[in-house]
């Protein structure tokens, strides 16, 4: 280059600026609510977070990994390297070498990102993702040309004026980009938010292949309950958001938008970050809220600020409660950003502070604070189901192995089947079992995902403290719903240890009935006969499988009978939701289809004729379809069919 | 001139599982106290200021409820008409039912009676108030209404035909305050001697459907039932009207 410093200086100048947009951002995060993190841990664990955790999922889509590795990889060693050669001036040559190969593997990583921006799929924002690839490559070969020279390549003061101002334009074009945009908003925000994400997670536990997936307990009493303002979510909530790569992956998995109801992750997360940086989302470009009348609200026409309500103005109540919380777009998230952390806690606040649960939502909730149960029976109603099945009562037993959780099963003629068949196959392996009767109460899970905190805390302290009378040493249930908040979401309430220590001091097994029923079979205490019907498929209840990570005992179990699944394409990990978690049924919001119909369309497609199912929620969902259609059954009534007969 | 309405409520009971809650019609009278004047709404209770309950009331968006405080052996009639003689109250809302106690069943017989006010039964809206005059729509069976205008002040007791209460939302109810107002108030003597029971639904004559078609069915369910023994009296004489009237009485053995 002609001018020795131009270089330097032009880097040094955006550096800066980068240095002070980040500033100005961390600012913007800090407005957020106080989170106790451990800061310093974080980072030193940020580089393994990202490296494994953060690169297994992204693993899933093997294109992608590759060419984030080699691109990302590529831009972090040349511009270490860019810093050292072009701004302090090491001129060794090996040096150079190594930025000029840095460089290379970086523009071979950005040609494959600007191939699939060719055709891009409709997941993908637009905008200035499509700049993206360009920045990128402008920088590979900016760089590259700049070193040359340094590497001993070319002679110094190759191409004179011209390629001076080539060059300079370069530096200034990919850097405004790569540092300036980083921290002032554009694409490569992912990079500084998403590596401060990973440090500062809300949720660590699910680093190192954890799982973390109970909700957090709401503040009750404070000045406001819920998030009303983007400045009510904790500081670390606004930095996830900030993380987001608007790579749509959470949008190609949601069972709302697939079902045209008026909810996309991807938006839902940008509409977050409008409301954190202040302004409209004119700038968004990529899909819209599905809109069932298809109208739709135009972009640039939701506004939000720091301290403006959320639902007034920024997004709308129902985008809200179209959600089923079935976790399918965390599970997908390759930034981990916790959507529906983010959605249940403003539905707290649209509940506890506005009253404005919609449809059914509000006679549902009175109901359980008035009876304990969602529909409003009798409390001294909830054990007739089980008048024939001679099942002892924990207030009689007082000591018991397994206590069995019933759940508002116990009121559903259909879920009574499969509290039934698993009494029965209780009875068969000689389980000392027992119920609590009319001493349960409703899990609180319903209450919980409307919004309604008060209301599952209070009920998780009753049943803790009904719990705490007996003793036992598991707690089995056939609702994978109670199953998560006994598991999962209890042990925030339990003070005194009744779960966590149990009478036994070693603590209280909380068992979802397919993981205990192959416990039975595998201990050889259950004979089963092999089972003749048709082809089966299963389907994995998101409260069992995202929640709890039990994908495994149910196929056991169905293999244990001879079955061989015939999987549908999205199962385990990423089954799709059968529409009936977080109170979606009570809510009702409309949209095209209906997320049932869509399931069942993929039992359908792989021609099997039952679907074991392992959730009472699910079978009520999928029997809702209008037939013909597979036959529905929970795993357990399906055992029980198989059961051996005892011959004498 | 701005509208002075009160709502009175009271402790109800689910009538499934007996736990105490807003009570329904009361809930209503609350909402639609609301839908009148707005925040304006003063929401009455006797009894105990520290009940649970009347956060569920105030969860519905009261700023405040004012409770005369009182045991629950105190008769809540004269508390209650002394106080809103002090007032200047145009209009009156209760239930029609109790749930539990004497919550509302005689309360705004007794309350009229005492003040000299007129009371309007089984109301399902209050389309208007204009010049000292309510439209009301009273609730008949059937879906059916009737609408009256009554002159200010009244006392109404609303129907389960009204607008169902608003959701009430845990935060509001928390944050309301709750005036517990001293009162003397005297000992309900009729009511100390009474035994409470659990009501048992009289047993139903069992109907046969003859209807063969949905047609019929469907008749036979919202139609009205014929009596047929009923006369509409438009034109003659107040005395006549009077003498029909006595006459039944005596034939259906009110009075002998």
């Amino acid at each position: 280059m002609v001018i020795d410093w131009l270089p330097s200086v032009l880097i040094v100048t955006l550096l800066v600026l980068a240095v002070i947009g980040g500033v100005r951002r961390a600012n913007l995060w800090r407005a957020g609510q106080p989170d106790k993190v451990n800061i310093v841990a974080g980072l030193l664990a940020m580089p393994k977070r990202y490296l494994h955790d953060l690169h297994h999922v992204v693993e899933r889509d093997k294109y992608m990994s590759r060419i984030h590795v080699a691109t990302a990889g590529g831009f972090v060693l040349s511009m270490a390297l860019v810093i050292l050669v072009h701004v302090f001036g090491v001129g060794h040559q090996l040096l150079a070498g190594a930025l000029l190969v840095a460089l290379v593997l970086m523009f071979v990583g950005a040609l494959f990102i600007a191939k699939r921006r060719f055709n891009p799929p409709s997941r993908l924002s637009k905008g200035p993702w499509m700049r993206l690839p360009k920045s990128l490559l402008t920088f590979a070969v900016t760089f590259f040309v700049l070193t040359l020279p340094m590497a001993g390549v070319l002679p110094e003061g190759t191409g004179g004026w011209l390629l001076t101002i080539v060059l300079s334009i370069g530096i200034v074009l990919s850097l405004s980009e790569m540092l300036f945009g980083m921290t002032w908003g554009g694409p490569m925000k992912h990079a500084f938010a998403g590596a401060l994400h990973l440090a500062f997670h809300r949720r660590p536990e699910r680093f190192g292949g954890g799982r973390s997936t109970g909700l957090k307990p709401a503040e009750l009493g404070g000045k406001v309950h819920g998030v009303a303002k983007p400045s009510d979510f904790k500081w670390n909530q606004l930095l996830g958001f900030d993380a987001c790569v608007q790579c749509g992956k959470c949008e190609a998995m949601c069972p709302a938008f697939a079902a045209g109801q008026p909810l996309n992750p991807k938006k839902l997360i940008q509409d977050m970050v409008v409301g954190l940086a202040g302004g409209t989302d004119a700038n968004y470009a990529g899909s819209p809220y599905p809109a069932a009348d298809g109208k739709g609200k135009a972009l640039g026409e939701a506004q939000g600020g720091i301290n403006n309500v959320i639902t007034a103005g920024l997004i709308d109540a129902d985008t809200l409660w179209s959600c089923t919380t079935c976790r399918a777009c965390v599970e997908e998230c390759p930034m981990m950003i916790e959507h529906v952390d983010a959605i249940v806690d403003m539905r707290r606040f649209l509940t506890m502070e506005k009253g404005k649960t919609p449809n059914k939502g509000a006679e549902i909730l009175e109901n359980i604070i008035a009876t304990d149960n969602p529909n409003g029976h009798s409390p001294a109603s909830r054990t007739h189901w089980a008048a024939d099945q001679n099942l002892p009562l924990m207030k009689e037993k007082k000591v018991v192995d397994v206590l069995f959780w019933v759940s508002d099963g116990a009121f559903d003629m259909r879920s009574q089947r499969i509290l039934r068949a698993f009494v029965s196959l209780m009875k068969a392996a000689n389980v000392d079992v027992a119920i609590l009767g009319d001493e349960e109460r409703d899990s609180g899970d319903v209450a919980r995902r409307l919004g309604d905190d008060a209301t599952f805390q209070s009920l998780a302290k009753r049943n803790l403290a009904t719990l705490s009378q007996y003793e036992f040493n598991k707690i089995v249930t056939t609702d994978p719903h109670a199953y998560h908040c006994l598991r999962n979401e209890y042990g925030d309430f339990d003070d005194d240890g009744v779960l966590s220590k149990g009478a036994s001091g070693q603590g209280v097994e909380i068992l979802h009935h397919t993981t205990f029923l192959n416990q039975l079979v595998q201990q050889g205490l259950l004979k089963l006969d092999a089972f003749k019907g048709g082809k089966v498929t299963y389907h994995d209840p998101c409260y069992l499988g995202r929640y709890n990570g039990e994908y495994d005992a149910p196929r056991e179990l169905l293999r244990s009978l001879g079955i061989e699944i015939a999987e549908m394409e999205r199962s385990g990990f990423r089954s799709r939701c059968c529409g009936g978690g977080g109170g979606a049924p009570i809510t009702d919001i409309p949209g095209e289809r209906r997320i049932a119909d869509m399931r069942m369309e993929d039992v359908i497609a792989t021609s099997a004729e039952l679907v074991a199912v392992g959730c009472q929620q699910c079978t009520a969902m999928l029997e809702g379809v209008v037939e013909p259609r597979p036959v529905v059954k929970d795993i357990a009534e399906i055992l029980v069919g198989q059961l051996a007969e005892e011959v004498h | 001139m701005s509208l002075n309405v009160v709502s009175l409520v009271s402790v109800g009971r689910h009538p499934q599982s007996g736990r105490a809650r807003r009570a329904d019609q009361d809930g209503r009278a609350v909402e639609l106290g609301l839908k009148l004047v707005a925040k304006a709404l003063s929401v009455v209770h006797v009894g105990d200021p520290d009940d649970p309950v009347l956060r569920q009331y105030a969860g519905m968006g009261l700023p405040s409820m004012t409770i005369l405080k009182q045991d629950k052996s105190i008769d809540a009639v004269p508390i209650l008409s002394q106080f809103l003689q002090q007032e200047k109250i145009d209009i009156v809302l209760t239930g029609v039912r109790a749930e539990s106690g004497e919550s509302s069943g005689m309360v705004p017989y007794l309350l009229a009676h005492a003040l000299g006010w007129p009371v309007v039964a089984r109301v399902a809206d209050i389309v208007s108030v204009k010049d000292g005059e309510a439209q009301v729509l009273l609730a008949l069976p059937r879906g059916q209404r009737r609408a009256v205008s009554v002159k200010l002040p009244f006392i109404a007791s609303v129907d389960h035909a009204a607008e169902i209460a608003r959701q009430s939302a845990f935060a509001l109810g928390l944050r309301a305050s709750i005036e517990s107002v001293e009162s003397v108030g005297e000992v309900d003597r009729i009511r100390v001697d009474w035994q409470e029971s659990v009501a048992k639904s009289r047993p139903k004559r069992l109907k046969t459907v003859k209807a063969k078609t949905a047609a019929e069915r469907f008749k036979a369910a919202t139609a009205k039932p014929e009596g047929g023994t009923g006369k509409v009296m438009k034109n003659e004489t107040p005395k006549e009207k009077a003498r029909a009237i006595f006459d039944l009485l005596l034939e259906e053995k009110v009075i002998r």
